[in-house]
């Protein structure tokens, strides 16, 4: 028997199946794993051993009894800002740092009918704000590819503790590229599903109309077994679509013969490296090798995503973060003599630079007189670029793009200028802002040893062909989380 | 109504709670009166990561809300976010309506002093209602049961001059409202809550002047009274030479008086912006056509029919229908008898007065109700044993016909009979018949009132005056 940790979730499957492991000796193989190594890397904001331990025991039971689900048994780690039900759900924010919430995301929901042990909460940028998760307010996640890097942001945790052999799949949130930037940093596959794929009833909201719940994986193969459990219409999310959910897997090893993947000329604009640029055009051919058409296409509007990004996101994170006032649960400030003094010494204490930074921006775009200029011209942009992507795919199955203008940088490199750490997610915003799926894959290495990752980018509800290109590629060169190995 | 050459301009803010069995985004029961913070949920309490979910049912009530005032109804509506911080709001954001109202454009029509007038309804929008305060010695607790209860804001335009149009207006709305069946509009529960907009101008000018606004008046009588104290205090004021200042004041019922809660300086900058957990709302022209559909005829309509079919007046017309309960109790019963213009006078003088005030069934059937009116039409009794009927019924069903011949309740139209006990109260009355002569005319209805006892009330009242009148004329 290889490294459990070493394990893709379908050799788990297939071992569990096969009666030759035990969902408590994959669980303890990873609470090993975790206690050797998350010192180093600084994955997990809370460990949940003993939940784990009782959700395999159940897992064990589920499957003597012949009633175990695809994941079953199979532990998972996940994002601190996604609901659990008796476990401390903190946003890595002092504000949230003693919030234990009495119900479960949806996507909980779906993990725990499976019985998935939940390792524990893993670390992110506080309220999903950042793209480096250097804005915890409770420690700093190292790159396990290079422990003096970043491991990207939001999901940061996500990504790392993937990536270190920490939990065999986590969840992220992805907002702006919160799961496809970490993923690409720390060299795993992440999944960005199209907007009201997933519920996001459960997922503490940054920008409602842009959070999206996916998973992140070793590989593409294992992305779309994950995506298949968190999936689905709940009607307890208004923006949830109802439609059928796919077997995500269906497409996989089908190949990408005759498949149109376009180069977006505005995706190589300023900003990105010439690693990541080649690294990127290397995947196209390569594409083309395996029989895929590759044409160039033009979408202007992605110019102005980003500044539209920021002001939509901005301006709902400041709405959605009102509710954090002290008043009933989360942090208090000790020091309040009235009810406005409560409120402002809440959250001045409460909420780290970045947060109260989004808020600030947020009720400016919103406020009365700056509205049209800000607010509503975002959505016009918003508006424009949904238009073009619709305009993109018209010609075209994939976009084929960078994730990152550059790979995994220094701890601490840019957390003294905010703007410079905004325009890192450059790439990553406009499918966002689209609401279209994108997936997060290795495509090379940079000199020093880093991974670059690509996107490949579909219409809405086509994460199953996204899955297929996917596959190809991994099929041709390779999964970079399994060559390059955990700790 | 002026006063030193003052009108005033009145335009009303209406909120009326929707009675759905749950909340407007989440599945908690709306029911009143509960124990504090037992009737919420993850969601109305606004707890990370909860989201709001449309109730259908709010969308039906606020439009049908809409057709009965004869609003125009949005096809495509959205609901926004109105964000500021009170401790009664727990998401610090209410969700409403700004710019895409469900309703527009409608009206409804009052009687006012110089008769029948329109008053426009500029819109009614869907909103979620906030928790309450309460303030003890321990300090200020929330009771977010009312967190969420589904809301619908009628804004009118500034239509009505005098404090009776404002209370007109709110009493049909109220009738509209409850004969479409959305709110029980109960204004001391708060089920229907009413903000006062007011500003003066000299009579015969256009411009409007600055208004105030009053919030928390919670009977018709309160608001009579603020809208008589704000419209001295501004119309002085300004004959002093001040300026009026835009701002909320509260109305005392204690003093009667107004004062300054908060100025527009003072005032939150909303923010509004769409809800991004929200669709937008859709109407389709078959959903509005099966809510049309639903609307019961309302009580303008009713009171015409009242007044054309069955002679009533326009002011009982009016009465009957001011419940849809009572409207439809007098038309069932109005079916059954050949004397509707009695019925509805039994029904004002004596159901009404059974009734308590906050309505409740009649538990006589309308065909005992209708038999009444008959019997009294057709002279088989008189009209004081038909409220003897009523009330005997009301306690006890029994068919009143059968009631009169067991208990022998029919009344006496023998003249003969009806002379001798008028003879023997005269006989007995020398000081009576002695008043009437020097001038007394009162001295004959007491006179009346003995023939009456005598015949146990049975007696035909209009025979027994006639032999009384005859009696002390010939005396």
């Amino acid at each position: 028997m290889s490294d459990i940790t070493a394990m893709t979730l379908g050799e788990l499957r297939r071992a569990l199946d096969a009666g030759e492991l035990s969902s408590a000796e994959i669980t303890e193989s990873y609470l090993a794993a975790i206690e050797k190594n998350d010192e180093k890397v600084g994955g997990y904001i809370t460990v949940s051993a003993e939940k784990a331990r009782a959700a395999a025991k159940r897992a064990d039971a589920l499957r003597a009894e012949g009633k175990a689900g695809p994941l079953t048994g199979i532990p998972a780690a996940i994002k601190d800002n996604i609901c659990t039900k008796g476990l401390r759900t903190t946003c890595a924010s002092k504000m949230l740092g003693n919030f234990v919430p009495p119900y479960d995301a949806h996507v909980m929901e779906g993990l725990n009918a499976q019985a998935v042990p939940v390792l524990g909460k893993v670390n992110m940028d506080e309220f999903a704000m950042g793209s480096s998760t250097e804005n915890s307010a409770f420690m700093t996640t190292h790159n396990p590819r290079s422990l003096d890097r970043v491991p990207g942001g939001s999901s940061g945790g996500s990504a790392a503790v993937v990536a270190a052999g920490e939990a065999p799949f986590a969840l992220g949130s992805d907002t702006g590229g919160s799961i496809r930037q970490p993923a690409a940093f720390c060299g795993v596959v992440g999944m960005k599903p199209t907007y009201g794929r997933v519920s996001r009833y459960g997922l503490v909201a940054f920008a409602s109309s842009l959070d999206q719940i996916g998973p992140l994986t070793k590989t593409v193969a294992d992305n779309a077994l994950a995506l298949n459990s968190i999936a689905g219409y709940d009607r307890r999310d208004a923006t949830s679509v109802d439609r059928e959910t796919p077997d995500f897997t269906a497409e996989i090893g089908k190949g990408v013969k005759g498949m149109k993947i376009a180069l977006l000329k505005e995706s190589f604009a300023k900003g990105v490296s010439g690693e990541v640029k080649s690294a990127v055009m290397n995947a196209a051919k390569v594409y083309e090798g395996l029989g895929a058409e590759i044409t160039e296409l033009s979408m202007p509007s992605l110019e102005y995503a980003l500044a539209a990004y920021y002001v939509i996101s901005s301006a709902e994170a400041s709405s959605n973060l009102a509710r954090f006032d002290g008043v009933r649960y989360g942090y208090r400030s000790e020091n309040y003599s009235d009810i406005t003094e409560l409120y402002l010494n809440s959250r001045s204490e409460g909420f780290g630079a970045e947060v109260k930074r989004r808020i600030m921006l947020g009720t400016f775009a919103l406020s009365s007189g700056y509205y049209d200029a800000y607010y509503k011209k975002a959505l016009q942009v918003r508006t424009l670029v949904m238009n073009d992507y619709r305009s993109v795919f018209d010609r075209c199955d994939l976009i084929l793009a960078p994730v990152a203008p550059t790979v995994a940088y220094k701890i601490g490199e840019k957390t003294s200028d905010p703007l410079e750490m905004y325009m890192g997610d450059v790439c990553t915003v406009p499918v966002n802002i689209g609401g279209v799926p994108a997936l997060s894959m290795s495509c090379g290495e940079s000199s020093e040893g880093l991974p670059i990752g690509m996107q490949l980018i579909g219409p809405a509800f086509s994460e199953t062909t996204i899955y297929r290109a996917g596959a190809a590629f991994e099929a041709a060169e390779g999964a970079y989380a399994l060559e390059r190995g955990a700790f | 109504m002026t006063y030193k050459g003052y009108e005033m301009v009145i335009g009303l803010e209406t909120h009326v709670e929707l009675k759905t069995d749950t909340k407007i985004f989440c599945s908690c029961p709306t029911a009143f009166g509960a124990e504090p913070n037992t009737h919420v949920c993850p969601v109305c309490m606004g707890y990370p990561g909860t989201l709001p979910v449309l109730n259908g049912k709010v969308v039906e009530y606020a439009v049908k809300a809409g057709l009965a005032t004869n609003c125009t109804i949005a096809r495509y509506s959205k609901e926004d976010r109105k964000n500021y911080f009170y401790p009664d709001l727990p998401k610090a954001y209410q969700i409403s309506q700004y710019d895409l109202p469900l309703c527009e454009h409608g009206y409804l029509d009052i009687e006012s002093e110089e008769g029948a007038k329109r008053i426009g309804i500029t819109r009614i929008h869907i909103e979620e209602d906030a928790g309450k305060l309460v303030h003890d010695d321990s300090g200020t607790l929330i009771d977010c049961n009312r967190c969420g209860v589904p809301l619908i804001e009628i804004v009118s335009e500034p239509d009505m001059r005098s404090g009776e149009e404002a209370v007109a207006y709110l009493r049909k709305l109220r009738a509209i409202i409850l004969y479409t069946g959305v709110s029980d509009c109960k204004m001391q529960e708060g089920s229907l809550r009413c903000d006062v907009n007011l500003s003066v101008r000299k009579v015969g000018e256009k411009e409007f002047g600055t208004r105030t606004e009053m919030k928390n008046l919670n009977s018709f009588q309160f608001i009579l009274k603020a809208i008589d104290y704000e419209f001295h205090r501004q119309v002085d004021a300004i004959e002093r030479g001040e300026t009026i200042v835009q701002e909320t004041r509260r109305f005392d019922s204690v003093t009667g008086k107004t004062s300054a809660m908060r100025s527009k300086e003072d005032a939150n900058d909303y923010r509004y912006f769409p809800d991004p957990d929200l669709p937008p709302i859709i109407m389709s022209e078959e959903r509005l056509r099966e809510l049309q559909s639903a609307i019961p005829t309302l009580p303008d309509k009713r009171k015409r029919d009242y007044v054309e079919r069955y002679g009533l007046s326009a002011y009982n017309g009016e009465l009957l229908t001011s419940q849809i309960e009572t409207a439809d109790y007098f038309e069932a019963a109005a079916a059954k008898t050949k004397h509707p213009k009695l019925l509805g006078n039994l029904i004002i003088s004596e159901v009404f007065r059974l009734l308590p005030p906050e309505g409740g069934d009649i538990p006589i059937p309308p065909e005992s109700m209708a038999k009444i009116a008959d019997m009294t039409g057709d002279g088989v009794i008189n009209s004081g044993t038909a409220k003897k009927l009523v009330g005997m019924l009301w306690k006890e069903d029994a068919d009143p016909v059968k009631l009169v011949e067991e208990q022998g309740l029919g009344q006496i139209n023998d003249r003969a009979a009806l002379a001798e006990v008028v003879a023997a109260v005269i006989a007995a009355n020398p000081k009576s018949v002695a008043d009437f002569k020097k001038g007394k005319l009162q001295a004959a209805k007491a006179l009346i009132g003995q023939a009456m006892a005598k015949t146990s009330g049975r007696g035909n009242p209009n025979i027994i005056q006639e032999l009384i009148d005859a009696e002390l004329a010939e005396k």
